[in-house]
């Protein structure tokens, strides 16, 4: 810290002192979203550049899991993005099936589709009401949560968990779906296809909100990918990519749906891409919900589950991006010989350095908001 | 003897009380109004619906501990809350509440005093207030509160001539710059003047909101960029008298627009006659009522719009509202010279 009373002996001619400000935002600052820490260079309220601290949240998730056995290691990827547990949970068990060579019920398929989308919806509404209220907009956090409220009762439903739900198994799922469950799925569906309505009419045309996130954090989409951005933020840049259609898993083949693609790689579009995502997700619901099969939930899996020697990765679009798991067994122990997340948060958070340089104090809240982190995942 | 001393003294003492009761309430009801419009319930556990909320605040922050950083500049720190605090209040003794009213069988106006300059008096005692947010910023010593404060200063200073600019427009409409005057002369036009000056309030207004760093131009406070701005190392009564500052501020604000563009103490269109049963109610509570919409519309604003970046609010502030200021005076001149 610089000393605001400097002590001179001779009096100089006048010189102004034009020292950068290093600050530190985090890992206690009310929009860091969680334990991020930033060492912010500022000349006068412009970012000169920024320094990404992390670590603060790891619990060594990767590690922990080669000594437990493998149907104990669903319930610690719901500790990475505790906002979309259930995405996790799809990658991981979707992983070691590939591994196995498991054979995984149509039915099942249809549930996780379904699970995974509304675990999508869920995750983009805390994503919507947080960055909001980073931009100063308070009234739209406390709406959105009110709807994730709606996704979190669901779960709670299916599963019995609200937040960390363990709600997959290697080869299935834990239990079928509840009596009249669906119903309450589609009435959730139609809330939130009015309540996006109630969203755009307090953002998308709000001139502040235009000013606030039009040409922040513009990154062209050769950047994009040479940076290793995924999920959203990568579309918003303009490039085609999501793992649901380039590679797709679970049901998602047999759902008709779009991608929405962006165009200028600014905080708008990003927004703007998450938004289209959310009907989106509910368009993908309705129809596994129409077409869902009858049958087991679930596979036939052997009583120890035990994948023979080799290695394998598989990649999933969870709601911040491209989750991929890698796993190699040894075909002889119990748990996995190594295992390793290819986190999106983690790899979307290198790239904002690059974003927020040039850019005012105001806008690095809005740029950690615009690219959607989860601690919990950036250090597992 | 009694006119001369013990009235005006009752005056401010009752002022003061009424000021500092509605600034606790002001506050519990932005409370209210935001958790209504966020379909939360606000403050429900201390009194019925949480009215007696502002009480227990008022002990807590009293009995808080008051902690001065090590670094700071001891007596600039300490002296920091009370110059913002003191201005908000003082400027209360110029505005008129209401007509000549019989209190207690002595006929008296409802207001301190009636200066002639009153309205510079109140935009010069009300900009003494941002010395106090710029020391109190910069004696903490501490980073943060200083980036606000810095702010701060900014913006109350650019703002302040946009605001001043469209009071030169009501002074010019009024010819007076005494606030009784001011409203006399809207009750001989019949007129209140938001509907002949309608641009002139609307930039006082946000000129207003940004004086008082209300939403969205609440950058010197804002939480989720500087930890809470320049208050950021205050706590206990100190930091109490910041946050009675600003709501006051807003009072002050608000009353000021009722004033100069709300008739004061007159009722709806005090031109017609068919009206005349709305006489009944005392000129004060229409002034109080009028002054609680204008409070509202703050709240409201607060609960909708999102922030405002520092440049742009500077580019709002100097390219938009100043010239439009500006211009406004220049036609009001010409309107007044040749009608």
């Amino acid at each position: 810290m610089t000393d605001p009373h400097p002590v001179t002996a001779t009096r100089t001619p006048v010189q102004f002192d034009t020292d950068e400000l290093v600050i530190n935002m985090g890992p206690q600052h009310p929009s860091t979203h969680g334990v991020l820490r930033l060492i912010l260079r500022l000349d006068g309220e412009r970012v000169v550049d920024a320094d990404v601290v992390i670590g603060y949240l790891h619990r060594g998730i990767e590690k922990l899991s080669e000594s437990r056995d493998w149907t104990q290691i669903v319930l610690l990827t719901d500790r990475m993005d505790y906002v979309a547990a259930a995405t996790n949970n799809l990658g991981y068990c979707e992983t070691v099936e590939k591994l196995m060579g498991l054979e995984v019920p149509r039915r099942a398929q249809y549930i996780r589709t379904v699970l995974a989308e509304l675990q999508r919806l869920a995750s983009h509404l805390v994503w919507l009401g947080t960055h909001a209220m980073d931009i100063g907009a308070v009234t739209v956090f406390l709406y959105c949560l009110r709807e994730r409220e709606l996704v979190l009762d669901l779960f709670e439903e299916y599963c019995g968990a609200r937040l960390t739900y363990n709600s997959r198994r290697v080869g299935g799922l834990p239990a079928d779906l509840p009596v009249g469950w669906d119903r309450k799925v589609r009435e959730f569906c139609d809330i939130v296809d009015q309540k996006i309505v109630d969203y755009e009419q307090l953002l998308t045309q709000n001139r502040i909100w235009l000013e606030r996130t039009r040409d922040i954090g513009v990154i062209s989409g050769a950047d994009a990918i040479a940076m290793g951005f995924c999920g959203p933020p990568l579309r918003a840049s303009g490039v085609m990519r999501d793992v649901r259609k380039d590679e797709p898993y679970a049901a998602y083949e047999e759902f008709a749906f779009d991608i929405p693609v962006g165009a200028a790689g600014d905080t708008y579009d990003r927004y703007l891409v998450r938004l289209e995502e959310f009907k989106q997700s509910t368009r993908i619901i309705r129809q596994a919900l129409d077409g869902m099969p009858e049958g087991p939930v679930m596979g036939k899996v052997p009583r120890l589950i035990k994948p023979p020697a080799g290695e394998t990765y598989h990649a999933i679009e969870s709601p911040k991006g491209e989750i991929g798991f890698f796993i190699a067994s040894d075909g002889k122990s119990l748990s996995p010989y190594r295992f390793r997340v290819r986190p999106p948060s983690f790899c979307n958070l290198q790239v904002l350095p690059k974003l927020v340089r040039g850019h005012l104090v105001a806008d690095v809240v809005a740029l950690i908001g615009t690219i959607d982190i989860v601690l919990g995942e950036v250090d597992r | 003897m009694i006119e001369t001393l013990v009235v005006p003294l009752v005056k401010i003492a009752v002022l003061l009380v009424g000021i500092l009761t509605a600034v606790a309430y002001l506050v519990l009801l932005e409370r209210k109004v935001q958790a209504w419009v966020q379909v939360r319930l606000g403050p429900m556990r201390v009194g019925p619906h949480g009215l007696l909320q502002p009480v227990a605040d008022v002990i807590k922050l009293i009995i808080k501990e008051d902690i001065t950083p090590a670094r700071a500049d001891r007596w600039v720190y300490t002296l920091a809350p009370i110059i913002v605090l003191v201005p908000a209040l003082v400027v209360f003794a110029v505005i008129p509440f209401g007509p000549e009213t019989n209190v207690f069988g002595i006929r008296m106006p409802l207001h301190v005093a009636d200066i002639n300059v009153g309205l510079l008096y109140i935009v010069s005692i009300a900009s003494l207030g941002i010395y106090g947010t710029i020391l109190g910023g910069w004696a903490s010593n501490s980073k943060y509160p200083l980036l606000a404060s810095l702010r701060a200063s900014a913006q109350l200073v650019s703002y302040e001539v946009a605001v001043t600019m469209t009071l030169v427009s009501m002074i010019l409409m009024a010819g007076s710059l005494s606030m009784v005057e001011i409203v006399e002369s809207q009750q001989a036009r019949g007129l209140w003047f938001v509907f002949a000056q309608p641009l002139a309030f609307f930039i006082y207004f946000v000129g207003g909101l940004a004086e008082t760093n209300r939403a969205p131009f609440d950058l010197p406070e804002a939480e989720q960029e500087l930890t809470g701005g320049f208050h950021t190392e205050y706590s206990g009564i100190r930091f109490a008298l910041f946050f009675l500052a600003e709501y006051a501020n807003m009072i002050v604000i608000a009353a000021v627009a009722t004033t100069l563009f709300f008739g004061g103490w007159l009722r709806p269109f005090p031109s017609v006659a068919a009206l005349g049963l709305l006489d009944i109610v005392p000129g004060w509570i229409w002034f109080l009522l009028k002054t609680f919409v204008l409070l509202y519309v703050f709240l409201w604003v607060r609960a909708t719009l999102p922030r405002y970046r520092y440049d742009q609010l500077m580019r709002l502030g100097w390219k938009v509202l100043i010239p439009l200021a500006i211009a406004n005076v220049i036609v009001t001149a010409i309107a007044v010279v040749v009608l």
